[in-house]
């Protein structure tokens, strides 16, 4: 701020007080204050160590996909993939690690370049042969569904020859350092995975880029970027994550389940839209859709101890998803 | 005969302009009175308030001697005035006959279904009116451009009016269709139509205008009868203004590298066969009317869109331009006419923007980039360039239009480039922020780059210039000296069409 060369204008004043992003924070993460606050004043057992565990283990999967959703929404673009994406990579770890037998970590490499390649995919069709993304990932989402379900014969693949799997989600790296905070590693990887993220959007070329994109694509085309390259990256990327969360649910079930995946995608779309990112693009925050996560976490857990049924939780889900986007564009309109 | 429209003392302030001052303006019925100005002159917006889609800040308006108030679109519509618009307003996936009717189809069954046969037999009546061939119940979308404006015509046909508005009608159009054009145009005119006639093209106004209205600065220069009146003096009355803004000393650059050379460039019918070159340290201006091809001539070099043919040399190696990237590499800049589409990310800060084509210079290990050097730079273009702004994390949205230049601009210089191309870099900019905007130009010409600047008035031109090119419907049609060049000069190359300068656009090619 010491640059300012002129008296500025009071409306630029004004919109300076909060900057970008700090309102849809602050409004995600007092909605989930409340909600939880809500919760732990209706049920003692909300609070429960155990429970608030379990909360973060059931954001674990929702929050990487959400992350991976989030890259390819401050593009501009939408990823209906990542669901099924998440279910492909883990029938391929399947097959490397039980039908194949080979070892763990070429299992695990293998689900996330499987994740990338799909990924890059769906970014070259969208990015070269100008397909919209909403029906590029619509096609790749069917697609591999099915692929999933060929390649394991329709019948889930257990783990049972590789004990150490479940390792990946289900023990606890952090609680054999610190007993008293039995973290799973689900829940470890999601954070890595999201503060690894944070780093490439706010602080890498290919973040600087993704934004560019989803504000002004054209302009950033004339400015001598190759908008084609950085856009396949982004989907490139975002398939690597969902192979992480392929990862994570197989590890968590020891067994990919080839039926499984679709309907992912919604709650990860929502996930990033409550979290404040916006559908049009060019703006978002890791931050927000962690928050968007849990906030949905947080209230499928609640209904279910006020012994809410489960097709009204739904019901509650969607109704939030609609103020959340409300509230975001009653924001907007207020900042002129 | 009394008039059809009688428009007086008309004033309309727009933000930060006033666009009409004490404007006047009387239509005849069967007349066509021909509207004229240079671009901004205050044609369309004049035009626009009488069809309603802007309202009046104070003066009269009579329609066949009454008094009216016409505060909406259909308000026009209700009392006979139609406007055609330079861009079609139609639904492309409709028939003719459902865009003619739209709003106020036929019904049948107490008003629960639609009476299609009545819509294109309603329909096929106006064609026959016009003498015009056309089925009603084709895609519009599957239409030439001059057969959807006839489309257009007969919509205001279909609402009885009396007054028609064309705004630039033969913009798109061949000669084929313009000579059809103006057959239903006199049809009209023998029916007691009046029609508005907005045109820059004068061979047209001298075929087809009784009357002549001469705009300039959002002022009334004087009406004309068209037939005993030379094109010299409608210029003359167009461009009339005296000069107050002193000219830029301007020194012949011969002995100079020529950096960017252009030959026989061709796109369609929006480039044909453009030839041109700059010199290092040079201010090339490139002068013409909206829709000349001046855009289409910068986007095609830079790579921006695609060519048919023709050759590029830089700095004496002839190159090939695919993509805008390959134009950056070469150090060619393109400033667009459209900063919030073409130029900026709106969302984005000042100094994301500034550092975008060369962000490969801002990274450490190729990937993480280094916030405190991309600080660094913005701040010293913010000062260099006298960017107002909080700071270099303000989005850009929220700064002025001349503001928002002066960033586009810091965006090129951080990228070095050698040969610039500013596309009417002072549209949407205060005066003062103008003078500022010129300063710059100089200024970097002065450090040897070359620079190509597009702009529609002709002041700014004759101010900037070394020398002037000048085009007219996608040709070259001259090159001029800036020494002793006058607007009227200009203007005489930027109205001449084809049928007139075959020979001078010859010449012209040579120098």
């Amino acid at each position: 701020m010491t640059t300012i060369v002129e008296q500025e204008t009071p409306a630029v004043i004004k919109s300076h007080v909060f900057s970008q992003g700090t309102w849809q924070k602050i409004l995600a993460f007092a909605s989930l204050i409340a909600l939880m606050a809500v919760f732990s004043i209706a049920s003692e057992n909300f609070l429960q160590r155990d429970n608030i565990i379990g909360i973060l283990q059931a954001t674990a999967v929702n929050g990487v996909l959400a992350v991976a959703a989030t890259f390819v929404i401050i593009t501009g673009g939408i990823d209906l993939s990542v669901g099924t994406l998440m279910t492909f990579c883990a029938v391929i770890a399947g097959v490397v690690l039980t039908y194949w037998g080979l070892p763990m970590p070429v299992g695990i490499v293998a689900a996330i370049a499987a994740g990338a390649v799909c990924g890059s995919i769906s970014g070259t069709i969208i990015a070269k042969m100008k397909v919209p993304p909403f029906i590029a990932t619509l096609g790749m989402m069917m697609l591999l569904k099915g692929l999933a379900l060929v390649i394991s014969g329709t019948r889930p693949i257990y783990f049972n020859d590789t004990p150490n799997f479940s390792m990946i989600s289900q023990e606890s790296l952090i609680g054999a350092i610190l007993p008293v905070l039995p973290i799973p590693n689900g829940v470890l990887i999601l954070f890595v995975v999201a503060i690894a993220s944070s780093i490439v959007l706010t602080r890498t070329a290919l973040g600087r880029y993704t934004f560019a994109l989803g504000s002004n694509e054209e302009a950033v085309r004339l400015s001598g970027v190759n908008t084609d390259f950085w856009k396949i990256i982004v989907y490139t990327v975002a398939g690597a994550i969902c192979g992480i969360a392929g990862l994570i649910i197989a590890s968590r079930l020891n067994s990919a389940q080839p039926a499984l995946g679709q309907g992912y995608e919604l709650d990860a779309i929502a996930a990033v839209v409550i979290g404040g990112t916006s559908l049009s693009g060019g703006r978002g925050t890791i931050l927000g859709t962690i928050i968007g996560a849990l906030i949905i976490s947080v209230l499928t857990n609640g209904l279910r101890i006020l012994s809410v049924a489960q097709e009204w939780q739904t019901v509650v889900t969607g109704v939030i998803i609609i103020l959340a986007v409300y509230a975001d564009i009653l924001r907007r309109k207020g900042q002129g | 005969m009394s008039p059809l429209v009688t428009i007086r003392n008309l004033d309309k302030a727009f933000p930060g302009v006033q666009a009409l001052k004490q404007a006047r303006f009387e239509l005849l019925p069967g007349e066509v009175h021909a509207l004229m100005g240079e671009n901004g002159a205050g044609k369309s917006t004049l035009m626009k308030i009488l069809a309603g889609i802007y309202t009046k800040d104070t003066g009269e308006i009579h329609i066949e001697g009454v008094p009216v108030d016409i505060p909406s679109p259909r308000a026009a519509q209700d009392l006979g005035i139609s406007i055609i618009h330079q861009e079609l307003n139609l639904m492309n996936d409709l028939t003719a006959a459902q865009n003619i009717f739209i709003g106020r189809e036929p019904k049948r069954a107490f008003g629960l279904v639609l009476d299609e046969e009545a819509l294109n037999r309603n329909a096929a009546t106006i064609f026959e009116r016009m003498h015009l061939r056309l089925d009603p119940r084709v895609e519009v979308g599957k239409l030439t451009v001059a057969k959807q404006q006839m489309v257009e015509i007969a919509k205001a046909l279909s609402f009885r009016s009396k007054v028609l508005i064309m705004d630039e009608p033969t913009a798109a159009l061949n000669n084929a269709e313009i000579a059809e054009l103006f057959r239903i145009i006199r049809q009209l005119k023998a029916e007691g139509v009046g029609i508005v006639y907005i045109s820059h093209k004068m061979d047209e106004l001298k075929e087809i205008s009784d009357r002549v209205t001469v705009m300039r600065d959002g002022e009334y220069v004087g009406t004309v009868p068209t037939i005993s009146t030379s094109v010299d003096t409608i210029i003359s009355m167009m461009v009339g203004r005296s000069l107050t803004e002193t000219k830029t000393e301007v020194r012949d650059l011969p002995q100079h590298e020529v950096v960017l050379e252009v030959k026989n460039l061709r796109r369609g019918s929006a480039i044909r066969d453009v030839s041109f070159s700059v010199r290092k340290g040079e201010i090339l201006g490139f002068a013409g009317l909206m829709g000349a091809g001046r855009t289409e001539v910068a986007r095609a070099i830079f790579g921006a869109d695609p060519l048919d043919g023709g050759e590029i040399v830089v700095r004496g190696r002839p190159v090939r331009i695919r993509s805008p990237r390959d134009a950056v590499r070469l150090g060619i800049g393109y400033l667009s006419e459209d900063r919030k589409r073409f130029g900026l990310a709106t969302g984005m800060d000042v100094a994301s923007n500034i550092v975008m084509p060369c962000l490969n210079r801002f990274l450490s290990l190729r990937t993480f980039l280094r916030l405190r050097a991309i600080r660094e730079t913005s701040r010293s273009y913010i000062k260099q360039l006298r960017i107002k702004t909080p700071s270099e994390t303000q989005e850009t949205r929220l700064l002025s239009g001349g503001n928002q230049q002066k960033i586009v601009i810091a965006k090129w210089l951080a990228r070095d480039c050698e040969i610039l191309f500013f596309d009417e870099p002072t549209r949407g900019i205060d005066v003062g922020a103008k003078n500022e905007i010129y300063k710059l130009l100089n200024a970097l010409a002065a450090q040897g780059r070359a620079i190509v600047m597009i702009s529609s008035e002709l002041p700014e031109i004759l101010r900037m210039s070394h020398r002037i090119a000048v085009m007219c419907e996608g040709r070259l049609t001259g090159e001029l000296p800036a020494e002793g060049t006058t607007q009227e000069d200009i203007m005489r190359l930027a109205t001449q069409r084809r049928s007139v300068t075959d020979a001078g656009a010859g010449a012209a090619a040579k120098g």
